[in-house]
């Protein structure tokens, strides 16, 4: 499955997920901001994409988690060097480029994007195909 | 509680009970009442966010039982509701919940509404609506809040409710 065929089945997970039309959901939109999400829609996007592509995502795998809890991954609102280095290592689908300049927990919302998860899946796939 | 007996329970997979519509229940003497000023009749229907509440109850205790009530189920999310009939004093509400899927943080749920009209119990059961549910488990919750031990979710109401169905002992 190419990336253009990821995205068309993450953006109907999308529309049904979140309420959506077809036309806002693209690549560089924020789940957060963009798209209206809430947290429990979350655990919701999570679900369908596990229905949507069959495979199964673990707690943690696709979105943080509990990192905002971590003391040793937050200090005084602002995700730590060592933060970083897990989260980057825990969500190499995620583009932290513009994150690291400002690293402010209240902008961790915004490093999770449509194609943050056409990354994920395209990931997923692809290792479970090797 | 807006179900009044499990009827059929399949561990961790589905889950089916009745609720009695009656005419003694409160909520239908003003939903909707009489209005003298427009010489309208009292219209007793059975209001459906209550009916989803029915389905929550159901699909919440079908989750609830698959840990044996160790996680305090709370309802997430509506996902879809759709209901096209009204249901009146003296029908019968049947609710078929099924997880369709599960994980430590929460669970979703499928379920289905048929009604029985006592009056035409030749015509059967009839599918009036659907509704697809989604509920965390709190305590597992990515926020890190913290919950009392107790589980608040499963009170007194659900407990008789498990017992007089045969659930619990």
């Amino acid at each position: 499955m190419n990336r253009e065929e990821i995205f068309n089945k993450i953006r109907e997970v999308l529309v049904d997920a979140l309420g959506v039309d077809d036309d806002e959901v693209t690549g560089t939109a924020v789940l957060t901001s963009d798209l209206g999400a809430e947290s429990i829609d979350f655990l919701d996007i999570s679900f369908k994409l596990e229905q949507s592509f069959g495979f199964k995502i673990a707690q943690g795998e696709l979105f943080p988690d509990n990192a905002a809890q971590n003391p040793d991954y937050v200090v005084d609102g602002k995700v730590t060097a060592k933060g970083l280095i897990e989260l980057k290592e825990k969500m190499p689908h995620v583009d932290f480029t513009d994150f690291e300049a400002d690293p402010q927990l209240a902008r961790i919302g915004k490093l999770f994007t449509v194609d943050a998860l056409v990354n994920f899946v395209d990931t997923k796939l692809q290792t479970a195909s090797a | 509680m807006w179900i009044d007996r499990v009827i059929e329970l399949e561990r961790g997979k589905r889950l089916v009970a009745i609720k009695n519509i009656s005419l003694a229940e409160e909520h239908l003497h003003d939903h909707f009442a009489a209005d003298a000023i427009r010489n309208e009749p009292a219209i007793p229907v059975m209001p459906f966010s209550l009916i989803i509440e029915g389905m929550a109850q159901t699909a919440g205790i079908l989750v609830g039982h698959t840990n044996d009530f160790q996680e305090k189920v709370i309802l997430a999310k509506i996902g879809s509701a759709e209901i096209d009939r009204d249901a009146l004093p003296g029908h019968t509400l049947r609710y078929s919940a099924e997880i369709t899927q599960m994980d430590a943080v929460g669970a979703a749920t499928a379920g289905t509404i048929d009604l029985l009209d006592h009056a035409h119990a030749d015509a059967g059961w009839q599918r009036i609506g659907a509704i697809d549910l989604l509920f965390s488990h709190i305590d597992a919750n990515r926020t890190g809040q913290v919950f009392p031990e107790h589980n608040f979710v499963f009170g007194e109401s659900f407990k008789t409710l498990l017992r007089t169905s045969g659930v619990l002992p």
